[in-house]
């Protein structure tokens, strides 16, 4: 394959990376978001202070994921982003709030923090089912059908439960004391809405997709592609024992985000597998969308310039708020 | 009504609502690394607490900014799907390189700048605020270019419709972007003085001034004084380039019907479009000629050389005089503020009360000359999308209207509560008494390591003795 052919598959790889890196950190902002009304009154400083010195970038990724899709797919973002039109303007209504009640939380009249903290859950949680809707329609191709409705109805429920879990392991690292002890119960309460998620999405986009079921059942491949399914389930296991054990409130308090990270990680493979080399599901090519090769080349220049660069301070940021969550204070 | 100005209104509001967050981040970014200079190298504690104040305005506002931006960034998609697949040459490489360069830059050291204190060290601190100050700024960059291209396009090329780029060089210096991007710079700067000087004002009006409030002010009224005529003499120079640019925009924010040479400057008028004339025009001879072409008698092309190919004129002629109409309100009450000031040795509360309250209503005079401005250069752009190339009905969506005009209901009601908390909540923060924060076991923490650092440092003089 040329190196201009190859282009389209370098910005797929760096579009479905972007929108990892975003489901996995915003992944667990939201679900935290979705926590508040659960926690008492400091408790919810303690959960916004968990994520308040990140969600902001976290959110960049969303732009960089919609950004690349835009100037990287010309041909498909019209198509994507107008059968998605709604749940966008629904996605985009729930982040908006979650963004701005984080500061008007702490700054609005002591009267109105009640008020903000709800906006800061509805936001959160209008955002996820919008994402889980948004999903739902994109892996069964953007068709227009009950069956199809159906599912992304599924998937807007159990999205929520996903990012739930996600909150609660990273609420599990960050947190201590009764806290944590709420943040452990929280996470066994939403494994079984993050395994229905991961089990519907890998039953029905086969289904849904005859290019997706030649993909995963037909051999050799469905021996070499086992392991993915496999590692998953086996991760998604060793979560759900580590809930019941008394060290991850001590120094395994890292290994259930670590372990949901992999899942995402894997479930990521499996679906970017299922995909490629279609951007939208058996209708339009990585290829067909493509801006021009000498667009691209130069966004790549950029690209792997600044990834690399925003990696670096990425981790410098974490490492800076790196321990349990303390209270957030202006400098 | 029909999708396209749906899809129109839609974008305008978002934009609209947009813009006044990162007016007021542009600069203030930069604002709070001059605040926490000046508490580093003179510990006058007024400069901290200004910094610390100020640096909550930051905090909410970069939020609201950073949320309207992301909607921004998807509405290019839903609404104007043939923008990317027709101009996304020049605009792809250029938003993708503000969101590579500067927006994660902006939104990772912005956790650092706000809560990193204690965690880092003074000069990381100090760093992270000039990297978010720098991003907000090299994001304007970015951006601005790319407008610029589509008012003024250069170094490129149409091949079947589709937008070539020919030369990144000519997109990178296309003939408005250096008028556009001084413009705006200046504007935010102006935006965040009147801000400043109006808090401080409504502070000293209401009794609850704190020991920042004369410091904040001082800042704001000498930028203030010495950026108004800096951004008159910019925007004249803007005027002229547009005039060479797109003429049509200058006639119709001029309200001239029809070519003609010492073409009077109107100071008010009603334009009415229907029969291309002017009523109960209000208008200095020869003016807009001595003004434009700096010869009294210079030609002014009119409306009609432009058949249908030319903006509303009403949206522009009135923005226009509204955009200078405040900008010289800014440079009249700037240098009186100046004056009296001075007078008084800077001391607010000794100011006359009128002169306060004129400053009070001026608070967020930078937000209405900004967004007045930028309608006058965005609907001046009509009916193209890029200006001489792709009209702005050839991108449209073609989503169904009662998607957009729900979706359109649903984002006004939304920026107009923001705006009213966002707004709200300022005057509550500028009201409250400098908090010091509950103690709690940190911060008695902190206090003994301070008590113990104070008498380490007694100890090593008494051993220095």
């Amino acid at each position: 394959m040329s190196f201009d052919a190859m282009l389209p598959v370098i910005f797929m790889v760096l579009l479905g990376i972007a929108m990892l890196v975003y489901v996995a950190l915003d992944g667990y902002d939201l679900g935290v978001g979705m926590l508040m009304p659960f926690a008492n009154g400091a408790e919810k400083d303690t959960l916004v202070a968990s994520i308040g010195p990140f969600w902001d970038a976290n959110e960049t990724w969303l732009v960089l994921g919609v950004g690349l899709l835009l100037i990287a797919f010309p041909r498909a973002q019209g198509v994507i982003l107008g059968a998605l039109y709604l749940p966008v303007a629904l996605m985009l209504l729930g982040l908006i709030l979650r963004g701005v009640a984080f500061d008007f939380r702490v700054k609005a009249h002591d009267d109105h923090r009640a008020t903000w903290n709800a906006v800061f859950a509805a936001g959160s949680i209008i955002a996820a089912m919008a994402q889980g809707w948004m999903l739902g329609r994109y892996v069964t191709g953007l068709q227009d059908s009950w069956a199809t409705d159906l599912f992304a109805a599924l998937i807007s429920l159990a999205l929520p439960g996903a990012y739930v879990l996600l909150g609660a392991t990273w609420l599990i690292l960050k947190t201590e004391g009764a806290l944590q002890l709420r943040a452990i119960e929280w996470a066994r309460r939403a494994w079984p809405l993050f395994v229905t998620v991961f089990c519907l999405i890998s039953i029905v986009t086969p289904i849904a997709s005859p290019t997706v079921r030649d993909r995963w059942f037909s051999l050799p491949e469905f021996f070499a592609l086992a392991p993915i399914p496999l590692m998953s389930a086996l991760a998604l296991a060793a979560i759900r024992g580590l809930l019941n054990s008394h060290r991850i409130r001590g120094k395994l308090c890292w290994a259930p985000f670590v372990l949901m990270l992999l899942v995402l990680l894997l479930g990521f493979f499996g679906l970017a597998y299922s995909i490629f080399p279609f951007i939208v599901v058996d209708q339009i090519t990585i290829w067909q969308a493509a801006s021009s090769p000498a667009t691209l080349k130069i966004i790549l220049v950029g690209a792997v310039l600044a990834i690399p660069a925003i990696g670096a301070y990425t981790v410098l940021a974490y490492r800076v708020f790196r321990g349990k969550a303390t209270e957030l204070r202006y400098a | 009504m029909d999708a396209l100005i749906l899809a129109r209104a839609q974008f305008a509001a978002n934009m609209s609502f947009h813009i006044l967050f990162p007016t007021i981040s542009i600069a203030l970014g930069w604002t709070l690394l001059f605040m926490r200079g000046r508490w580093l190298s003179t510990k006058d504690a007024a400069w901290l607490e200004a910094y610390r104040f100020w640096t909550k305005v930051f905090a909410l506002t970069f939020a609201l900014g950073v949320v309207s931006g992301l909607t921004m960034s998807f509405q290019f998609g839903t609404n104007w799907p043939g923008y990317m697949e027709r101009m996304g040459e020049v605009a792809g490489p250029l938003l993708g390189y503000e969101v590579l360069t500067a927006f994660f830059l902006e939104a990772t050291f912005l956790g650092v700048m706000l809560f990193g204190h204690g965690r880092v060290g003074e000069r990381m601190h100090l760093l992270a605020t000039f990297l978010v100050a720098f991003g907000t700024t090299l994001s304007a960059f970015w951006i601005l270019c790319l407008d610029s291209w589509m008012q003024t396009p250069a170094g490129t090329e149409m091949v079947d419709g589709v937008v070539h780029v020919t030369s990144w060089l000519a997109v990178l210096t296309n003939p408005s972007f250096p008028y556009r991007f001084a413009h705006m710079l200046i504007a935010s700067a102006l935006t965040v003085s009147f801000l400043l000087v109006g808090v401080s004002a409504w502070q000293t009006l209401k009794g609850k001034a704190m020991a920042a409030t004369p410091r904040a002010f001082r800042l704001g009224l000498t930028l203030a004084a010495f950026l108004a005529p800096v951004q008159i003499f910019v925007g004249d120079a803007h005027g002229l380039n547009t005039l060479q640019h797109q003429p049509a925009k200058i006639a119709a924010m001029e309200g001239v019907w029809h070519t003609e040479r010492g073409a009077p400057l109107l100071l008010f008028a009603l334009p009415d479009e229907k029969n291309h004339r002017n009523n109960f025009a209000v208008e200095v001879p020869h003016g807009a000629s001595l003004i434009l072409r700096h010869d009294p008698d210079g030609e002014i092309k009119g409306l009609d050389e432009f058949g249908s190919a030319h903006p509303p004129v009403r949206p522009l002629f009135f923005g226009f005089r509204l955009m200078v109409g405040i900008g010289m309100l800014m440079l009249f009450s700037a240098w009186v503020g100046m004056f009296a000031a001075r007078r008084v040795a800077w001391n607010l509360e000794r100011l006359p009360r009128p002169l306060l309250m004129l400053l009070r209503a001026m608070t967020f005079a930078g937000w209405i000359a900004t967004l007045a401005g930028w309608y006058v250069t965005e609907v001046g752009r009509q009916p193209w999308i890029a200006y001489g190339l792709v009209r702005t009905s050839e991108v449209a969506s073609t989503v169904p209207q009662s998607h957009i005009a729900a979706t359109l209901a649903m984002y006004v009601t939304l920026y107009l509560v923001l705006i009213v908390s966002y707004v709200t909540v300022l005057r509550h923060m500028a009201g409250k008494p400098a908090k010091e924060g509950p103690v709690t076991p940190q911060s008695g923490k902190a206090l003994a390591d301070i008590a113990e650092v104070i008498s380490g440092s007694f100890n090593k003089r008494r051993i220095l003795r």
